[in-house]
């Protein structure tokens, strides 16, 4: 076993940061899943709201690419 | 850098295929070089011309496949801006729908084998990005002056309350060209780094590589709908902020 610290730090830096991208699983989930139990109680209305279902989701998921990109700098660019 | 070999065969370089290289002559990327940037962006460009303009030459009563698809896209645009920024969003449809259809292409274009991707560079992301949000703050503050402040004084809030909400919401409006950028290029690097991950399985593991190939096969498939659905939330997050601008009560 050889190597130096710098790099073990780097990798396990990566990993950790992508725990960030189950949270943002977790959210996507919660809010996809929301929107289903809502749409087949009252699915004449679901249409009008995918718009905001997407956004939804995107503002959810954007915090796990946030992290993703955390992981990727530190594997590439660090 | 940690892309040093791994030793028995086992190489993957997931990040590779988003280097940016100079197409003629190579050397150091000046900013009038042609790199493949250039190449897939001007690529883009031409297949939204090939579209648009060609495709819907004849305008037929009854469309043709091309001018069916022209129809539907423009058609999608402009309801996606009515629903959300209104009647007089309308006015900025030529630019929505400029944006919309580059994005799309973009990602469609770097879904081709051994082609590049220009939507997954945080460089071309973030250009587009900042215009929406340049465009966005001007447009508001000439359309309502000072009253456009009021989309940071949350006025349904307690008095005390504001001041913080205030700072909360200046930040936040201070980062969507961030995340704006960074989800579209964000996503669209993800899954292409991916494919190239599944791939470097591939090469390793012989006459399992069926295993992994079959799975490129549903990523891939994955990334169609992920190149759909960013150009899709790309546009309308446009609508949200355009649609602050024209209406910032709160």
């Amino acid at each position: 076993m050889e190597g130096n610290i710098a790099e073990l730090g780097q990798y396990i830096g990566a990993g950790l940061a992508c725990i960030g991208m189950g949270g943002a699983g977790i959210g996507v989930g919660t809010v996809a899943g929301n929107f289903l139990s809502g749409a087949l109680r009252n699915p004449a209305a679901a249409g009008a709201q995918t718009a905001t279902l997407f956004i939804g989701i995107a503002f959810a998921e954007a915090l796990g690419i946030f992290s993703f990109l955390v992981a990727l700098l530190l594997m590439f660019a660090v | 850098m940690a892309t040093e070999e791994a030793g028995n065969g086992f190489n993957i370089h997931p990040m590779d295929q988003f280097e940016i290289t100079n197409l003629f002559g190579g050397g150091p990327i000046h900013w009038y070089s042609f790199t493949n940037a250039t190449l897939w962006m001007g690529l883009a460009i031409v297949a939204v011309i090939l579209l648009l303009v060609v495709g819907t030459r004849k305008r037929a009563t009854v469309p043709s496949r091309s001018q069916s698809i022209a129809e539907l896209m423009y058609g999608f645009v402009y309801t996606m801006i009515e629903d959300v920024a209104g009647k007089e969003g309308l006015k900025f449809f030529p630019y929505i729908f400029t944006l919309f259809i580059f994005v799309l292409i973009s990602n469609f274009l770097g879904l081709l084998p051994m082609s590049f991707t220009t939507t997954s560079h945080i460089a071309v992301t973030a250009c587009l990005a900042m215009a929406v949000f340049l465009t966005v703050t001007a447009l508001g503050f000439y359309k309502n002056g000072a009253k456009f402040l009021g989309l940071f004084w949350v006025s349904s809030a307690p008095l005390a309350l504001r001041p913080i909400l205030a700072v909360i919401e200046l930040i936040s409006y201070f980062v969507r060209p961030v995340s704006h950028s960074i989800r579209l290029a964000g996503n669209v690097m993800a899954g292409h780094a991916v494919i190239k991950v599944f791939a470097g399985f591939a090469g390793a593991l012989g006459i399992w590589a069926a295993l992994p190939i079959v799975s490129i096969t549903a990523v891939y498939g994955l990334e169609v709908l992920v190149a759909g659905i960013q150009a899709y939330v790309f546009t309308i997050l446009t609508c949200v902020y355009l649609n602050d601008a024209l209406h910032p009560s709160h």
